[in-house]
């Protein structure tokens, strides 16, 4: 055990500030243990997200000593024991009290993708996708949701009017889950260039770096994404199809 | 309708508590029956704790072994349960499952394929064939993404964050609900003819526990002081493995997809100590030598299954007993190891949260070294008594499904059924729920008066000067069921947790909060001390009654299973002064024709 200070953001959306807690950390503590605690012994009312404390659910996403992290998977001895550790909320999103941000927008978000559809299956009413075929689409199944590469993403951290206009990494990985899952029929590119508006990414990586679960969202998710955008934009047999269908280039439904 | 002045009032055809696998699936299920349809979660959407769930989705599905079938997987699980489960209940179970985990594939989730390109299933504890269905070891963020987003697709409305606090009825039947919003801890009203109650489990009353913060028994709560039934209360599964080092993950769980997988429990001597506690009831189809085991993994028809896979009352008793006769491991576990056991690329495919989990919290590489493992409380098989066809509770227009429903699993569930428990289950009660809430001709009405008054209680903690912290309570509750209600069990021991329930009951009537209603925790765990002393004391209550040990309940004074008390299962429900009364239910003789698949070989 050794007393140690930790520096928690309190506060609402009319403003805060940094207070300090002196707290007993045991060996193999991580943040949220020592948050948990200043809340059961020192600020009840402190809030604060969680729920799995294994690193599954996505719930505790926090800015640690300034970097996007989860606070059940940051052990405290990361840190130099003679400084404060600060924990503070997402600053990408609105913030509700404490560390607890409003991340509705996302969920928001995911009621506008057109949901998976599937061919028909096979004779005898099953589904066959070899392992290789189904390893990218459990890459991007793997998200937890803890909105850390939205956190990051310059696009709407730094400019929130693009949040109206730009989807974000997570939702660019719910995409491609879908788009490269081997039994969906939908196409969503048209959706990915206007309304996810997956041209605003300037391939930055930010994403990637903070992903707790490893996807490679930018190389993996981000960038065929826009391939496939553009493949379809500027594809020049289905250029000149169109040409000889008597259709404007480019024009796929209802684009105005 | 007629109004209620000062509250926000929704109505719907069925109201579902709780978003995880068996909440989202009756959503969806009542929904797509043509019930106007919410769901209220405590946390946000896809947080629940399905997404815990790490070894798989029990179903006969055959795609591995192609000798299984639902009746295999009935018996296993009746056996497993200790022939206390509902069998009617094992049997849809068994029966559905299959069609219950397709249904998942044609939702979009993407489960690890055979070679052939079918779904892969895997061994677990007490099933006789690999028969969990899985994606690594992540098959609860799997499944709870694929409904979450199904829901989504259907139009479903969520309340996130929204905790509820009772059940109203009018007339002995549902009429609806109150629930507080977590963010500005405003009051909801929310009309229902049905009501599904799909909120888990109770792990929050142990101290040791794999459950997260929202396991406090909200449903089984809800139930018996709406009047319902609890069942089987003295059942509570200490899952085997759980983290014991470093103190601040003790009790985080470690899937038996590791033992699935080959992994193996050994003491500080190095033995495979599960040889010696092989009970007499398992010893036919269980592995008699290390050889034997090791070859089953490759050939099941002229093997046996290795010790390491018995039912997790079996191996979590087998752990205790090697703790406490000294052969533990340094910090008060025993080893788990994979690492000598299976190649560093294959474990990185199939258990990459482990490998994760255990680096990161516990500076642990299972490639190269074991871990270190222990019991930990994990699930209650016991729960609201229901129907085993419709999921109705005794209360008119009240449902529960998953883990706050009593009778699939008896006295010990075995891995791998609680996620097809609450496809299976989650699906019937949405269906039956949105049935009776059309059955209805009249919607019931609720009282402004009697809003007024839980709105009071509610907000007491807030008027209540220099009372006690909530959470030095829950820390008590907490310990006082980890030692005196654990997995071994006295009587004197019981009574006396008994006597410190009583006692948390009458502090947890005045405690007090500082700060205002919004997004308060410290008020939020103080609404949930009603459900967790609530739960506590049925369990321990049902725990003395009980004398004899049988499946997950085990007392040291009554060491051996009683035929006897087979013949009944425990209620407990309230009385009229609110207080907790017990009831011996005689259990149905078994059919002919069942027993008959129980005797199958």
């Amino acid at each position: 055990m050794a007393l140690r200070t930790i520096s928690i953001y309190r506060g609402d959306s009319g403003g805060g500030r940094f207070v300090d807690f002196q707290v007993d950390v045991e060996e193999g503590n991580v943040v949220l243990d020592v948050v948990l605690k200043v809340q059961a012994e020192q600020a009840p009312d402190l809030a604060v997200r969680w729920n799995c404390k294994a690193g599954r659910c996505g719930s505790c996403s926090a800015e640690i000593n300034g970097h996007p992290r989860l606070m059940c998977m940051t052990r405290m001895s990361m840190f130099p024991a003679d400084r404060p550790v600060y924990v503070a909320p997402l600053k990408t999103f609105p913030l509700i009290k404490d560390l607890v941000t409003d991340v509705s927008l996302n969920y928001q978000i995911a009621k506008t993708i057109p949901p998976f559809q599937p061919r028909p299956p096979d004779p005898d009413g099953l589904y066959r996708m070899s392992q290789e075929d189904v390893d990218r689409v459990q890459e991007f199944r793997r998200c937890i949701e803890c909105f850390l590469c939205q956190n990051v993403c310059h696009v709407i951290r730094d400019h929130p009017e693009n949040k109206a206009r730009f989807y974000g990494p997570r939702w660019f990985v719910r995409l491609a889950e879908l788009e490269m899952h081997p039994l969906d029929t939908a196409d969503r590119r048209q959706l990915i260039r206007e309304m996810a508006g997956v041209g605003f990414c300037n391939v930055t990586k930010c994403c990637t770096e903070v992903c707790p679960e490893h996807i490679k969202i930018t190389d993996n998710a981000i960038i065929p994404l826009k391939e496939r955008v553009v493949d379809l934009y500027f594809d020049p047999l289905r250029w000149l199809a169109d040409r000889l269908k008597g259709k404007r280039p480019g024009a796929v439904g209802a684009q105005q | 309708m007629e109004p209620l002045p000062g509250y926000e009032v929704h109505e719907y055809d069925v109201l579902v508590v709780g978003a995880g696998g068996a909440g989202l699936r009756a959503a969806i299920a009542a929904a797509e029956e043509g019930a106007r349809t919410a769901v209220v979660c405590k946390s946000l959407l896809g947080k629940a704790h399905t997404v815990m769930a790490e070894g798989g989705i029990a179903a006969a599905l055959a795609t591995v072994d192609a000798d299984d079938n639902w009746r295999v997987h009935f018996r296993d699980t009746m056996r497993g349960g200790k022939l206390m489960n509902d069998w009617r209940m094992a049997m849809i179970h068994a029966q559905e499952a299959p069609e219950r985990v397709l249904e998942l594939e044609r939702w979009g989730a993407v489960f690890d394929r055979t070679r052939d390109g079918r779904i892969l299933q895997r061994p677990f504890g007490g099933h006789r064939y690999s028969r969990l269905a899985h994606v690594g070891d992540r098959t609860g963020l799997e499944m709870i993404r694929t409904l979450q987003q199904k829901a989504v697709a259907l139009g479903i409305d969520v309340f996130m964050e929204t905790t509820v606090s009772r059940i109203l009825t009018d007339a002995g039947r549902v009429a609806g609900a109150v629930a507080y919003r977590r963010e500005s801890g405003e009051l909801l009203v929310f009309r229902a003819r049905a009501v599904v109650l799909a909120t888990g489990g109770v792990g929050k009353c142990y101290k040791i526990t794999s459950n997260s913060w929202e396991y406090t028994g909200d449903g089984h709560s809800l139930a018996y002081w709406a009047g319902a039934d609890l069942m089987d209360m003295e059942f509570v599964q200490f899952h085997p493995t759980g983290m014991v080092w470093p103190p601040s993950v003790r009790g985080i769980l470690v899937t038996e997809g590791v033992r699935g997988e080959g992994g193996v429990l050994l003491n500080n001597k190095g033995e495979r100590f599960m040889f010696n506690y092989i009970p007499e009831y398992y010893r036919a189809e269980t592995a008699e030598s290390v050889d034997e085991a090791d070859r089953w993994y490759t050939d099941k028809r002229n093997n046996r299954r290795p010790p390491e896979l018995l039912p997790r009352d079996v191996v979590a008793r087998a752990i205790n007993s090697e703790i406490k006769a000294g052969r533990g491991s340094p910090h008060g576990g025993v080893f788990l190891d994979i690492a000598t056991r299976m190649g560093r690329e294959q474990i990185l495919r199939k258990l990459p949260g482990m490998y994760e989990q255990f680096l990161r919290l516990a500076d642990v590489d299972i490639t190269k070294e074991p871990m270190e493992v222990g019991p930990t409380m994990h699930y209650i098989m016991g729960g609201v008594r229901v129907d085993a066809e419709t999921a109705a509770t005794t209360v008119p227009g009240l449902y529960a499904a998953g883990e706050v429903a009593a009778g699939l699993h008896g006295a010990n569930r075995l891995g791998g059924n609680s996620l097809s428990d609450l496809l299976v289950f989650g699906r019937r009660a949405g269906l039956h729920a949105a049935r009776y809430a059309a059955s209805l001709a009249q919607v019931p009405s609720i009282s402004g008066d009697e809003i007024e008054e839980i709105a009071n209680e509610m907000y007491a903690p807030f008027h209540c000067a220099d009372g006690e912290n909530p959470f030095s309570i829950q820390k008590e509750l907490q310990e006082t069921m980890q030692d005196l209600v654990g997995i071994v069990r006295t009587g004197d021991e019981l009574k006396e947790a008994l006597r410190r329930i009583q006692a948390l009951k009458e502090r947890a009537q005045r405690v007090s909060v500082p700060g205002n209603q919004q997004y308060n925790p410290g008020w939020h765990l103080a609404m949930d001390l009603r459900s967790l002393l609530t739960v506590a004391e049925g369990i321990a209550l049902s725990a003395l009654e009980r004398k004899e040990s049988r499946g997950a309940h085990t007392r040291e004074d009554y060491p051996k299973e009683d035929p006897e008390q087979a013949k009944f299962n425990l209620v407990v429900r309230r009385n009229s002064d609110g207080e907790p009364v017990l009831e011996k239910v005689p259990r149905p003789e078994l059919p002919e024709e069942v027993r008959k698949i129980l005797e199958e070989a």
